[in-house]
């Protein structure tokens, strides 16, 4: 299985009445009062270290991804943190961008040329992310039209992948993108292209375009296994459907982990910053997360039938005590071995071959970070990479350049990043 | 009240069905409804009683299908038109409140020949930065009585309700309803309209409650300096529902300045 650390990028510290005082953490959080330039250039270069620090901690994968004046994540664009790491991660990771948010491009070449740029920069390291994005960042924070929002990802999705594939020039007449002359420069260096990567919520036409295109399937929620097993359930009930087989690497999603020496330590090391995420940094009010029309007639008709709303109200307004997040899967927390045993658990009955690792969590300083960071690496990875190995199934969504396999120094590349 | 008749009209074999509420006899005019949905109400039934009132719901929400073939503002213009033919319709007037106001203006800014007299109420279209219209998609329900209506405790507040949200279809039913209308006034529901008013022919009236606490009755104004033949009637004691809320003062003016039998 492979490991892979995503780092949201929250700002760590917002006041303690944050929840009370403000409307939400996305779309309104304001930011001349709340979001100071002189911390968020403390924070970067965090994020990059830890990011950094877990190429040579032997991470698989190093994961970054796209929000909107959103405060538990304000990397706007993920490709500058991408290209940063691109010359900073010796140990050749793979850089999954999960993504570009294809409906706010305009053209979305934009979208094939920097993608293009970084697979060249990284030697072919790149996973293409192509979410369709939340609504709050494309309807709300970049003024796209609800009903627009898929037409948009499709036809992006259409012109990105004709431009990496077809000699140019060539003329492409879309509705939203109409180009006469489609000829970037560079194409990618992965061929036929870099393997793409879809992060989805539940909506049916994603979990239909991933296997479809044999794309991988990401659900990357905040609410951990449990919760994920009706969407995980949806795609592979798709698969299934569709004749596709169930190779586990087709699948991946997000999960928040904190390891510590022993589970009581972990509670005591995590508590604090696992709480700031759950009631700050998810601090959004139903109006603002959904608009209407952003998932289409059919989305809506199924996402309502089958409860998802009332799913995400439930887990939202659930205590977030220690022991309810344990118990309800929103962490995984403990022990190396405790975290091992519950991710493989976790990871078989979702049958994901990709674990998305959030190990930095809300207002997780630095140094703890990095601790949850090498207790991950030594202790839980060594564990957990074999899950799959018995069912003898080939990566195929793996970025070509990238290592293809924890080697074996892995732990000892630890020490470095220790001293 | 008189109960309207109620038909489905299939248009370009069948791309567009729409749900249409008829009653009356005599001149036709055709009332465009806003984001609240389409109900035949007692202002309705009120103009029935001398001319032939005809009510589309609008696409894509409530009974009416075929939203996905209309792209922007031009498409549900041209839209009308057809729908206007196939209903045989001639020279008509037409009424529209809020996101319908808006619409019926396009429709007479871009057909002023066909339109005879317009009647806007309180008709979103136009944007004003120091009257910054609030985002229709994220009110909160509990504050629509507030928001809506000049007297939040009178009577209309009842029926200023939100969907219940045990009942999957009626959650449903709400968001097709309420994205079938911000796909034509998002994110600002200024898609260039004052740039086509100066085409409107028709005899225009514009009402506005004073206290419309949604749209300012600053937009009155707006509209009437941007319409050639176009006066404004503010209406005190109402919201942005002043056919409801002041229904029998609204009444008198509208059925005065409409055609009758």
């Amino acid at each position: 299985m492979k490991s892979i650390f995503f780092h949201l990028m929250p700002y760590r510290d917002l006041p303690p009445d944050f929840e009370e005082r403000y409307e939400s953490v996305w779309v309104t959080p304001p930011n001349a009062e709340l979001c100071d330039p002189v911390r968020v250039a403390q924070y970067y270069k965090w994020n990059l270290d830890e990011l950094e620090l877990a190429d040579r901690l032997g991470f698989d994968g190093l994961g970054v991804n796209e929000h909107h004046q959103n405060a538990y994540g304000f990397m706007a664009s993920p490709n500058l943190m991408a290209a940063a790491l691109a010359r900073r991660t010796p140990n050749n990771s793979a850089i999954l961008v999960l993504g570009n948010t294809l409906a706010l491009y305009n053209p979305a070449l934009r979208v094939a040329e920097e993608f293009a740029m970084l697979d060249c920069m990284t030697d072919g390291r790149l996973a293409a992310g192509f979410p369709v994005g939340t609504s709050m960042d494309v309807n709300r924070c970049y003024g796209i039209t609800p009903t627009e929002t898929r037409p948009r990802f499709n036809e992006a999705h259409d012109l990105i992948m004709k431009a990496w594939t077809q000699p140019g020039p060539f003329v492409f007449n879309g509705r939203f993108n109409k180009l006469r002359y489609v000829n970037p420069w560079p194409q990618p260096l992965q061929k036929p292209h870099p393997p793409v990567w879809l992060a989805g919520g539940g909506s049916v036409e994603t979990w239909e375009m991933a296997v479809t295109n044999d794309y991988t399937y990401n659900f990357l929620s905040f609410f951990g296994y449990q919760f994920a097993r009706k969407v995980m359930g949806g795609f592979w009930e798709t698969a299934a459907r569709l004749g596709c087989d169930d190779n586990p690497y087709r699948a991946g999603f997000a999960q928040q982990i904190c390891v510590s020496e022993t589970d009581a330590q972990a509670e005591h090391d995590y508590l604090e910053h696992v709480t700031y995420f759950f009631n700050k940094c998810l601090h959004i009010p139903p109006p603002i997360f959904e608009t209407p029309g952003y998932r289409t007639r059919r989305s809506t008709e199924f996402a309502i039938k089958t409860g998802q709303p009332g799913d995400i109200v439930k887990m939202a307004t659930l205590e977030k005590d220690w022991k309810t997040l344990v118990d309800h899967g929103f962490i995984i927390a403990g022990s190396p071995e405790t975290v091992a045993d519950r991710l493989i658990e976790a990871c078989r009955g979702l049958r994901v071959g990709n674990l998305i690792a959030l190990l930095q969590i809300g207002s997780m300083g630095h140094e703890l970070t990095k601790k949850n960071l090498t207790l991950f690496a030594e202790g839980v990875i060594p564990r957990i990479k074999h899950l799959w190995a018995d069912e003898g199934w080939q990566h195929h969504w793996w970025p070509q350049g990238a290592r293809q396999d924890a080697p074996s120094s892995a732990v000892a590349g630890s020490s470095v990043a220790g001293s | 009240m008189t109960a309207p008749s109620e038909d489905v009209v299939e248009l370009l074999d069948g791309k567009f069905k729409t749900r249409v509420l008829t009653a009356g006899e005599g001149p036709p005019v055709v009332f465009l409804h806003g984001a609240g949905g389409l109900f035949w109400d007692p202002f309705l039934d009120a103009l029935a009683s001398r001319r032939r009132v005809i009510a589309p719901q609008h696409p894509g929400s409530g009974g009416s299908q075929g939203l996905e073939h209309l792209e922007d503002v031009l498409d549900l213009v041209l839209y009308y038109g057809e729908l206007f033919d196939v209903l045989g319709l001639g020279a008509v007037s037409l009424i529209g409140h809020s996101f319908g106001g808006m619409v019926a203006a396009e429709i007479a800014a871009t057909n002023p020949e066909r339109i005879d007299k317009l009647v806007l109420l309180a008709p979103l279209g136009l944007w004003i930065d120091d009257h910054p219209i609030p985002d229709i998609s994220t009110l909160d329900p509990a504050g629509l009585p507030a928001l809506l209506l000049a007297d939040p405790g009178g009577p209309l507040a009842g029926l200023l309700t939100s969907p219940d949200v045990t009942d999957p279809e009626a959650l449903f039913q709400a968001a097709m309803g309420m994205a079938s209308i911000l796909q034509f006034i998002w994110p600002i529901p200024d898609k260039g309209l004052n740039r086509r008013l100066y085409r409107v022919k028709a005899d225009t009236l514009v009402v506005w409650g004073a206290q419309d606490r949604l749209v300012d009755p600053a937009y009155g104004p707006a509209f009437t300096a941007a319409i050639p033949n176009a006066r404004l009637e503010i209406v005190d004691g109402a919201g942005h529902l002043p056919q409801l809320e002041q229904a029998a003062h609204v009444i008198g003016l509208v059925d005065g300045f409409l055609p009758s039998r």
